[in-house]
């Protein structure tokens, strides 16, 4: 579970994240919604504690982030993953090297059990002839999947995705939705998906947190979302045809 | 100010390099493929440019010789001051200053604007270690590049000489073995480390430290080899001064 209480974050004297209050709760598909330039990226940078926030308090499963020491920070950060809007794919490397990666800098493992691990996970995501291949070789979609592949082999707590759709056709887009809310449900993650893909938010999102100019303006799920008289939500969900189409079929 | 700036997050940097080192075993696979792409990479054009560069040294030299009174031997004199004490280290570094200093630049930054950088962060990576430190160490094997720079220059000087028939092939011997100082070659090898870090430091940073997308990455190049130049240039100077001086 991650607890957000008040966060703030400026650049430059421009407030970014303004007073950001919200529980992520664990197996749940926990969505992040918002314009671009709304904050979103911000705060999960600052959930990655690649950002530090500079008011407010990040608690981690009970455990204030600002007060741990060092060595509880990379502690920490071994049981976070991430899938970045890009996929993050070291280029050099295979997909089976991608994904045995976290594991050959932190952990002891014999080269075996690795190997054995990485494969588990590319079966899961169901990349298994990809295995030799390097990431220019592979389709958007296919990278989407090494890189959920790479963050979930160590068995995060926490799962982290920036626009993990980004730049898929619809179809393979909702493959990838449905992988991340399948591994979050299966090993019980905390998983936190940035994204403004209205598909995303119909199918997967347990919790959303919609951000407006870095101020938090609506919280709900994804059964709430076509029942809210929230007009500044409804602005955001309402804005194409086809949601305008589909709220009129709802009612 | 903003120079300041860049100087101090440069230091902070490369305090960075050395806390919290990456696993021996995966750092060492990383300083071969550094010390291939980096240094081997580096020998064709290296060996091509001395050859000529010392060639040139010889002929200039030789046609600069209008009096009887001057020994024929100054000609193998003068191109082994001139490839030892200057062009090959200092030359060579700022032409590899261009090629190496560019690819570390570009290869870093393609990292960083790709978001690689954040996921090695993500992981609890030291990245700055993972990425510049191996890139410290291949780049000391620089003075073997240099080594042979100087053998090819003056291997390239000799030939000129004998094909141009400025001087004997016995005149320009004598002249390379003439009041040889072996303190110019220490010297040369001790500035040849310097520029050393300096090549793997400066382009690292501008990488690692760019912003933006990919036509950045190219500003980032430019401006790390524009740097990386003027620095060796102003502690060559330095380093002769408090050597040789």
């Amino acid at each position: 579970m991650i607890e957000l209480r008040d966060i703030t974050k400026s650049f430059d004297g421009v407030e970014v994240l303004k007073g950001i209050c919200m529980t992520f709760e664990p197996g749940k598909t926990n969505l992040i919604i918002g314009q671009s330039g709304s904050g979103k990226t911000v705060l999960l940078k600052c959930l990655l504690g690649l950002h530090q926030p500079d008011g407010g308090t990040m608690h981690f499963n009970h455990q204030a982030f600002g007060e741990m020491n060092e060595d509880e920070r990379r502690t920490l950060r071994r049981e976070m993953g991430m899938v970045f809007q890009s996929s993050a794919l070291f280029d050099s490397m295979t997909v089976l090297e991608n994904v045995m990666f976290p594991m050959q800098m932190l952990t002891k493992q014999s080269e075996t059990a690795m190997r054995k691990a990485a494969e588990e996970v590319i079966e899961r995501v169901n990349l298994v002839d990809a295995n030799h291949k390097l990431p220019a070789e592979l389709s958007g979609g296919m990278q989407k999947r090494v890189a959920i592949a790479r963050a979930v082999v160590m068995k995060p707590k926490y799962l982290f995705c920036d626009e993990p759709n980004s730049g898929l056709d619809p179809q393979t887009a909702i493959v990838i939705d449905n992988l991340i809310r399948e591994i979050t449900q299966e090993n019980n993650i905390t998983t936190v998906i940035n994204s403004h893909d209205m598909n995303s938010v119909m199918e997967i999102g347990d919790t959303i947190l919609f951000l407006k100019n870095g101020v938090k303006a609506w919280e709900g799920s994804k059964e709430l979302i076509f029942k809210t008289d929230n007009e500044v939500i409804n602005d955001f969900v309402y804005s194409s045809n086809l949601m305008k189409k589909v709220k009129e079929v709802y009612q | 100010m903003k120079l300041l700036h860049h100087i101090g997050a440069y230091f902070i940097m490369l305090r960075l390099v050395f806390i919290k080192p990456t696993k021996g075993k995966v750092m060492r696979k990383l300083i071969f493929q550094d010390v291939q792409d980096l240094i081997i990479g580096s020998l064709g054009i290296v060996g091509f440019l001395s050859f000529f560069v010392g060639g040139v040294v010889s002929i200039q030299t030789a046609l600069n010789i209008e009096s009887p009174l001057i020994p024929k031997n100054l000609v193998g004199f003068a191109t082994r001051q001139s490839v030892i004490l200057e062009f090959a280290p200092t030359f060579m570094s700022i032409i590899l200053a261009g090629k190496v200093g560019s690819f570390i630049t570009s290869s870093i930054g393609t990292m960083r604007v790709t978001e690689q950088i954040d996921a090695l962060e993500v992981m609890g990576i030291n990245s700055v270690n993972y990425l510049v430190f191996p890139k410290i160490i291949s780049m000391l094997l620089l003075p073997l590049v240099i080594n042979i720079s100087m053998f090819l220059g003056i291997l390239g000087g000799y030939a000129a000489t004998l094909y141009g028939g400025f001087s004997s092939s016995a005149d320009f011997i004598e002249g390379i073995q003439m009041d040889f100082k072996p303190f110019h070659v220490a010297y040369a090898f001790i500035k040849t480390l310097i520029f050393a870090l300096i090549l793997a430091t400066i382009p690292s940073y501008h990488g690692y430290y760019m912003k933006g997308g990919a036509l950045e990455v190219g500003k980032a190049a430019t401006v790390a080899f524009v740097w990386t130049s003027v620095v060796i240039i102003v502690l060559n100077y330095i380093i002769t001064q408090l050597l040789l001086a």
